[in-house]
């Protein structure tokens, strides 16, 4: 990263670098709804801790200097943490999440919280309490979501990179809506302690940024292995940035047939000039079917609701958050939960609270559990036949604002080729390949089993090389 | 699967503490209806003898040494909370008045 070592070698401040990241946040913000939050006060501190520790000649950090936005569902001390919801309005979290630990002990700058859909649930930021993002790109459409504040804030130069965190796609899709590289790491490598829980068996944080080396090295930073998270993989953060030139040669690359058939034309002439390109890098394509994967979206939209009605039953108006007082607690649970949650929310609480209830749950919640199962076991036969499998990222590019807010149904079809990965709990990255049909970014999407990271980056790299990207 | 009935979206909304108007429980009854029915796809399937997975790696029985850590003080915790008194979360009476 070359702000990291300009900053390190003094070629440059990070104070200097939180005031250009602080301009270009204030130049576009009001435009595109990217921070919710601009934490000017601590970002100016945590940039003159770098430049101190830079001053006394001690390792400033791998990210040192770097200004870095952070999604709205992870937990900063004094800093306000909504989750894009209103029932956590005015919210100050007590701890920082472990991810914000790491990045600052690396010297990153955090320069505030960045939008999202309420507490995760979407796939285009407009489901926020807060109003919704726009893309840098084309201010007309989405930046994808749920993180789509973390790709914004990447893709309009606020911050060089961000965290966002995945629960069915939701690093991949903004990052390829945006033209970025977003990683949905191993489930288990990141710690989870401080992230808003949404689906928690299926929740990972992961990092955007503008190349592969850039997300290998944030990833690195907040990997390994935290006590305060009991799924956390209990080893050491693995070596990623020094194997991105490791190249592909030898490599089985599977294209999946499930991971982009229906796809947009434009989408799916990208994902085949990818494989053209691994295979001019030494790769052997071979092509794939996992039928499986075709039951991912209804497994997934009855397991990630029936969890978030559980993790979401917390916001009662008692300990933190709204409260919309009544005559007693069962009315005022009521009331407030009514006021703060907007209807997605409302409507994916209901989903998987009807999935669990009596007479239904051996039919959907059961069965959904074991279709999961399937989805581990057809992961494992594919990666029989190849090291690491290929497919898009989304079925098309970036679409226009209120394109789909109106049919929940046609929304979660956006998440059909991501989903597969979050159930089985293997990792996953979008890279951005070309340019559809209106000079808008592609993205494809690079799946491997649990703890590939560094061969996923790796053909990320021959990918980006390939595409003309330094 | 039965389609899902306006009754059926009431009683969950009750369940889950959610009050809807009545635009709200048909909008909601025909949005959930449409995501049932595509899930029906996996409700239809014969997986007797399929084991479930409700963890992707299977994680067990972490366990820690049971000996005092740091924790976030009282204060911190309750400073954030719509009432509290006494060291205590506050809420509205739970029950009536005293016959």
């Amino acid at each position: 990263m070359q702000i990291a070592s300009d900053v390190r070698s003094g070629a440059t401040t990070a104070e200097a670098e939180m005031a250009s990241s602080l301009e270009a946040i204030r130049a576009r913000n009001d435009e595109l709804n990217v921070f919710l939050f601009v934490d000017e006060g601590g970002a100016i501190n945590a940039a003159r801790r770098v430049d101190e520790r830079v001053a006394r000649g001690e390792n400033a950090g791998q990210l040192a200097g770097v200004p870095i936005a952070l999604k709205d569902n992870l937990c900063q001390v004094g800093v306000p943490t909504t989750a894009g919801s209103r029932i956590l309005e005015g919210w100050l979290p007590p701890y920082n999440a472990t991810v914000i630990e790491r990045v600052l002990a690396a010297g990153a700058v955090p320069m505030g919280k960045v939008n999202m859909d309420e507490f995760a649930m979407g796939s285009s930021t407009e489901s926020s309490a807060y109003g919704p993002t726009r893309n840098p790109l084309d201010p007309s459409r989405v930046p994808g979501g749920s993180s789509g504040g973390s790709a914004s804030a990447v893709a309009a130069d606020m911050t060089p990179m961000s965290l966002g965190s995945d629960t069915g796609g939701s690093i991949r899709q903004p990052a390829a809506f945006c033209g970025l590289v977003g990683v949905k790491p191993t489930y288990g490598l990141v710690s989870r302690y401080g992230l808003i829980a949404f689906a928690s068996s299926l929740d990972q944080i992961g990092p955007f940024a503008k190349n592969a080396t850039d997300a290998a090295l944030l990833l690195e930073v907040i990997a390994g292995h935290d006590p305060m998270d009991s799924t956390s993989l209990p080893e050491p953060a693995p070596s990623l940035v020094s194997h991105v030139n490791d190249g592909v040669a030898g490599q089985r690359i599977g294209v999946v047939r499930e991971l982009y058939e229906g796809a947009d034309d434009e989408v799916v002439a990208e994902v085949e000039r990818a494989a053209a390109a691994l295979r001019d890098a030494g790769a052997t394509i071979v092509e794939i079917s996992v039928p499986e994967f075709r039951l991912g979206l209804s497994a997934y939209y009855l397991i990630a609701p029936a969890e978030a009605s559980s993790n979401l039953a917390r916001y009662d108006g008692v300990r933190y958050g709204l409260r919309v007082d009544a005559e007693d607690v069962a009315a005022m649970n009521e009331a407030t939960r009514t006021a703060g949650f907007g209807a997605e929310v409302k409507r994916r609480i209901m989903l998987g609270t009807y999935a669990l209830s009596a007479g239904y749950y051996d039919a959907y919640y059961g069965q959904a559990l074991k279709v999961r199962t399937q989805m581990i076991d057809a992961f494992r036969r594919a990666y029989q036949e190849a090291d690491l499998l290929l497919g898009a990222t989304a079925p098309s590019v970036a679409f226009t604002l209120g394109a789909k807010s109106s049919d929940p149904l046609a929304m979660y079809l956006s998440d059909v080729f991501t989903i597969p990965t979050n159930l089985a709990g293997d990792a996953a990255l979008s890279v951005p390949f070309g340019t559809g049909d209106t000079g808008l970014p592609v993205g494809v999407q690079l799946v491997g089993p649990g703890r590939s990271e560094a061969q996923l980056f790796a053909a990320a790299r021959v990918l980006e090389l390939a595409d003309g990207r330094s | 699967m039965a389609p899902l009935r306006r009754e059926d979206v009431a009683k969950v909304a009750k369940l889950a503490r959610l009050k809807l108007s009545e635009a709200e429980l048909d909008q909601f009854t025909e949005q959930l209806g449409q995501v049932l029915e595509h899930a029906n796809d996996i409700a239809a399937l014969n997986l007797e003898g399929v084991v479930a997975t409700a963890h992707p790696f299977g994680l067990i029985n972490v366990v820690r040494e049971d000996e005092l850590r740091p924790s976030l003080s009282r204060d911190a915790v309750l400073a954030m909370a719509p009432d509290a008194e006494d060291g205590r979360f506050g809420v509205p009476r739970i029950m009536g008045e005293a016959p």
